[in-house]
């Protein structure tokens, strides 16, 4: 059970059963569908853009209590932050989750409940989906992402 | 000949007579699946993952390694003694496929890589032959994809129809509604004898039936009853039929197609290449007879000659002894799951075989799969490669647990305990 406690943290329960902000964003200039064809998880972020800055974001869509969770984390980690902030938290948080975190992990924060993933390759993708998202729906491009 | 006294596949088994479950010994036909002993996260192997592909009995495992240990050869060309024994292996492989789906003649079994590529051979050859402009090709909302997309690639291609006959809420095809689908367009129906998400058994003769008293000829995917229940291929009066090896029990990359011999006949070649031919010339090239004309290229012979030492196996402990053992297990885990309160199953038809699909309210099957996965229980979770089913429940995806032959009460035990784990777990 340990290595499932690992995974399933407290704190990821808890935002994949009350994900935070999880709706559609009215002002929303950018926007990305991410999917997962290996399990049927299917989301979309939705981000307004000031510049270079994520001024808001959100999410909506179904997905099982590793990616939700993940996406909810994100939502509320990455807003405020710059594009370049952003794209280097998504490589810490890769790391993270495919066990390759060296030193610093300091940014990513509560993030780092997320790192029980790397006992888990088959639920990398799971955990990274949003982060795949995001980074489409920042480069703009229309067509939705897959992680396969 | 002594080499060959070891390669010789075909060992002689006795047939059981009794077909009830009552005196099958599952614990000691466990004992010829060398996989199943192993340890999983440190807990014993329950393996319920048999719609995806079934494990394989010492049988099988050591025919196939006295093929290639003794008896490798290339087949149908060769004077030499390895070649014409391999040959015959190969052939009486045939022979076990024709008898244990009761093909009238021998060379309606094609050898094929797998149920997929059966389907796909008829497509590309019937089909494109026979299918065009406004036609209509009509298949059922539980197909598996292999049973979607060649049908959608022929249509794409001839400017013709893809028609859906519609499921109820317990999975079972819409009968009813048959006669008005089948039109003067509908060229073929397609159509699964068991549904792979969701454990429904068709009503085939009564599909056949309808289908042929309008002149339409019926495909049926039966990769999902073949190790199921008895398939009588003539009793049935399909058109064509198709199966895996690898959930029978037998290797991967070997799978059959059978087809009445005179559609076959009436065939247009599938691929070109060795074997399938009489003679060639760069003027013009004369195909070879049934079945060889669609097994162009050296075929997997290990692979057929597997797949004929695993319906041995079959045969041995007998299809219907087989059925009424997993129907029980089927029974047992149904009204198991059920005493679970979150648990909702998906698929409840009246006519169910091995496949039981099920949610727990608030928890993603993948979740569940994961945690099960720690206590050794082998499930599979997702769409099932039947995404239109998942679609028609409004469902991303379900656990699935299908039993076979070797699986035991005392496993859907551990399955529903490993089911509380999970709700522990997100408790």
């Amino acid at each position: 059970m340990s290595d499932l406690r690992e995974l399933y943290q407290d704190v990821i329960l808890e935002h994949s059963k009350a994900p935070r902000n999880y709706r559609e964003l009215a002002g929303a200039n950018h926007k990305a569908e991410g999917y997962n064809p290996l399990c049927g998880d299917h989301f979309t972020v939705y981000i307004d853009l000031e510049g270079d800055s994520i001024r808001d974001i959100s999410f909506q869509g179904s997905g099982c209590a590793i990616s939700k969770a993940s996406a909810s984390m994100m939502t509320q980690i990455v807003k405020g932050k710059s594009r370049e902030e952003a794209a280097k938290l998504f490589e810490q948080f890769h790391q993270l989750v495919t066990g390759h975190a060296n030193g610093n992990r300091d940014e990513l924060g509560k993030l780092t409940v997320f790192g029980g993933v790397s006992e888990f390759p088959v639920r990398v993708k799971c955990a990274t989906l949003a982060w795949h998202t995001l980074q489409a729906a920042l480069e703009g491009k229309q067509e939705s992402v897959s992680t396969e | 000949m002594n080499a060959l006294a070891n390669s010789m596949p075909q060992e002689f088994y006795p047939p059981m007579a009794d077909a009830t479950a009552a005196n099958y010994r599952v614990e000691e036909v466990r004992r010829d699946f060398p996989i199943l002993q192993q340890q999983v996260h440190g807990h014993p192997l329950v393996y319920l993952d048999n719609a995806a592909t079934s494990q394989k009995p010492r049988a099988v495992i050591d025919t196939v390694s006295r093929y290639y240990e003794s008896g490798n050869a290339n087949i149908h060309r060769g004077v030499h003694f390895l070649s014409e024994h391999a040959t015959e292996e190969h052939e009486a492989a045939r022979r076990t496929v024709q008898h244990f789906l009761n093909a009238a003649d021998k060379r309606e079994i094609i050898f094929v890589r797998s149920a997929t590529e059966g389907v796909n051979l008829v497509a590309q050859t019937w089909g494109r032959t026979h299918v065009g402009a406004g036609d209509e090709v009509l298949i059922s909302a539980m197909e598996h994809h292999s049973n979607i997309v060649p049908w959608q690639i022929l249509c794409e291609e001839k400017d013709a129809h893809l028609r859906v006959i519609p499921i109820n809420d317990r999975g079972e095809l819409l009968i009813e509604e048959l006669p008005k689908l089948l039109t003067p367009r509908t060229k073929l129906l397609a159509v699964t004898h068991v549904s792979n998400a969701l454990g429904t058994i068709n009503p085939l003769r009564q599909i056949v039936a309808l289908a042929h008293g309008r002149n339409v000829p019926v495909l049926v995917d039966g990769a999902q009853a073949v190790p199921h229940i008895r398939v009588d291929v003539q009793e049935l009066d399909s058109d064509f039929y198709v199966f895996s090896g690898h959930k029978v029990y037998g290797p991967t990359g070997i799978g059959v197609l059978y087809g009445k011999l005179a559609l076959l006949e009436a065939m247009p070649p599938y691929q070109g290449g060795g074997d399938m031919i009489r003679s060639v010339t760069f003027d013009k090239t004369l195909y070879n007879d049934l079945p060889y004309r669609f097994e162009a290229g050296t075929p997997n012979i290990g692979g057929a000659i597997g797949l004929g030492a695993a319906l041995d196996y079959v045969n041995h402990l007998g299809i219907d002894r087989i059925a009424a053992h997993e129907h029980d297990l089927l029974r047992y885990a149904t009204e198991a799951l059920l005493a679970v309160p979150e648990v909702r199953l998906i698929g409840t038809a009246a006519e169910k075989a091995a496949v039981i699909s099920f949610l727990i309210e608030g928890i993603h099957p993948h979740d569940i799969g994961t945690i099960l996965d720690r206590e050794g229980i082998a499930i599979r979770t997702g769409h099932h490669c039947a995404q239109p089913v998942m679609q028609r429940f409004r469902i991303p995806a379900t656990a699935r647990a299908s039993f076979a032959l070797y699986n035991t009460r005392a496993e859907i035990d551990a399955l529903v305990e490993g089911i509380h784990k999970v709700k522990e777990v997100f408790a």
